[in-house]
């Protein structure tokens, strides 16, 4: 049978961020090696522990090698994967199997970004193909403006649908005291903030800031003798129907569509036993694709269900607890930071603690709405 | 017309030589009779490389649209997505049309031009709502 995934046999043993925010002065790989040194800590193993390395820094392509050779690592197994704000969903996958099959016995995973600091512009190797690049597309904005134009049209979603996002997701960090973007914000700014790419304004885009983070990953059996009580990866799936949006057969569903369902299949659980979802918001309507196609409204609802403060503090779905991309911190890519949310969630640590947490769904998107990548986590008694 | 096969090269380079000719040309698979965009060795998802090149036959759909807001006094331009006739889609760009009347749903048709010393794809406006 394809597709199994070893349903809670590893788990997150060890979490941790580094320089949300501002961090001047450091370089990329120095944040995600303090990260990395943190969640190892956390766990209560050492660096020299870790024998499977998983990294994927925004300029760096060979960055498994470069955090390997900065800690004095000889790894079993290195992963570059590269699918974007995906790629630590992917890079969980990998690890879990390998775990699984007694190929390497800890696994870190560990992002890290100055891109506020060095520049305050998104840092991305990335650029639209051969084919796209002389009608110069914005990227990535232009390719998420256009599912979201396609979205209006087809379901009636409004601008003011995409403001309920940003002010949803500021709701949550402004009692989020390592979110960077904290203060007011209103339907009424986001509507009236500079269009970029139509129907995406300011008010609609990530953050651009520093940080860090990093996991580290174990068997169960031995996450049950460190310090923290388990968090159990219960089911993880990525999938990919395009790269460019032009590809597409319909841009208002993405790959979530199918990388959703087979994460619930892994972890044996359905949308309505997740308790609290981080999706990746790079921009507002990125939110609303992925709560229709992860399950949590029919498509073509997700407007309607964002609005009125249906995913803000006492609405309907706690979604983005932390403040998200849009208001807690987006350097570059996020997946790593919605995967740690869910793990404060479970611990019981997080800044905005939901009560009675025995699921978490954390979903990554890499590229333009390319590459989909869910993780399910539990708590020990979901075992 | 007749369309001679290029003698070397792959498929992106012959639909560039074609289009600089003033052609826009499709592939087909010849036993799914599927008609795709952009041009590949092999038919997506059957790997099937029995394929055919097709005139275009230029007509198309606006599917989605964005506009690029600019700083004054650089114009803002849009980006579009095309629902061929044919049944691919590929992105490009409307030219001679006032912004403001640019919808989905708008009859488009291709025209090549040249831009940057290049031979370009775009599309312009048909019928009433031109």
């Amino acid at each position: 049978m394809s597709g199994k995934f070893p349903r809670g046999r590893t788990a997150i043993s060890g979490a941790a961020t580094f320089g949300v925010g501002e961090t001047p002065g450091y370089t990329a790989l120095e944040m995600a090696a303090k990260a990395g040194l943190l969640a190892v800590a956390d766990a209560g193993l050492q660096i020299g522990d870790v024998d499977g390395l998983f990294v994927c820094l925004p300029e760096d392509f060979f960055s498994g090698l470069s955090l390997a050779e900065y800690f004095g690592l000889s790894p079993r197994f290195t992963d570059n994967n590269r699918t974007g704000g995906s790629s630590f969903m992917s890079h969980m996958i990998t690890a879990a199997l390998a775990l699984e099959a007694g190929y390497i016995d800890t696994a870190l995973i560990a992002y890290g970004s100055n891109q506020r600091s060095s520049g305050g512009k998104l840092v991305t190797s990335i650029k639209s193909n051969a084919w796209d690049l002389p009608y110069r597309p914005m990227f990535p904005v232009s390719s998420y403006a256009l599912a979201a134009a396609r979205h209006m049209h087809e379901f009636g979603t409004t601008r003011g649908d995409m403001a309920a996002v940003a002010v949803a997701a500021r709701a949550w960090a402004n009692t989020n005291p390592e979110a960077f973007a904290r203060g007011p914000l209103t339907i009424d700014d986001c509507l009236s903030s500079r269009m970029i790419s139509s129907p995406i304004s300011v008010r609609d885009c990530c953050l651009v800031t520093d940080g860090a983070a990093a996991i580290v990953m174990t068997r169960m059996d031995r996450a049950r003798d460190l310090r923290h009580a388990p968090v159990p990866v219960l089911g993880a799936a990525a999938a990919t129907w395009w790269n460019a949006v032009a590809q597409a057969d319909n841009v208002t569903i993405t790959a979530a569509a199918e990388s959703g369902p087979r994460a619930y299949a892994a972890a044996g659980v359905a949308p309505a036993d997740i308790d609290v979802v981080q999706v990746y918001d790079a921009f507002t309507i990125s939110t609303i694709l992925f709560l229709e196609d992860l399950g949590f409204c029919p498509k073509g609802e997700g407007g309607r269900f964002v609005s009125d403060g249906g995913i803000a503090p006492g609405g309907s779905l706690p979604v983005n607890t932390n403040g998200g991309g849009l208001s807690y911190c987006h350097p570059g890519m996020n997946g790593l930071f919605s995967i740690i949310e869910s793990v404060r969630q479970i611990r019981g640590t997080a800044a905005n603690q939901i009560p009675d947490v025995y699921h978490t769904l954390s979903h990554g998107n890499g590229g333009t709405l390319s590459s989909q990548a869910t993780v399910i986590l539990g708590h020990i008694s979901t075992l | 017309m007749t369309i001679t096969p290029p003698s070397s090269g792959g498929p992106e380079a012959y639909w560039r030589a074609q289009l600089a000719a003033g052609h826009f040309m499709l592939q087909r698979a010849k036993l799914s009779g599927r008609i795709f965009f952009p041009p590949r060795i092999a038919e997506p998802g059957t790997g099937d490389d029995d394929l055919e090149w097709i005139d275009a036959c230029g007509l198309g759909t606006i599917y989605s649209l964005t506009i690029v807001n600019q700083k004054p006094p650089t114009p803002s331009y849009n980006v579009v997505l095309i629902d061929l006739d044919e049944d691919a889609r590929l992105m490009s760009r409307i030219d001679h049309v006032d912004i403001e009347k640019l919808h989905v749903g708008m009859r488009v048709q291709a025209q090549i031009i040249e831009e940057h010393g290049s031979a370009l794809l775009v599309f312009v406006p048909i019928g009433p709502s031109a």
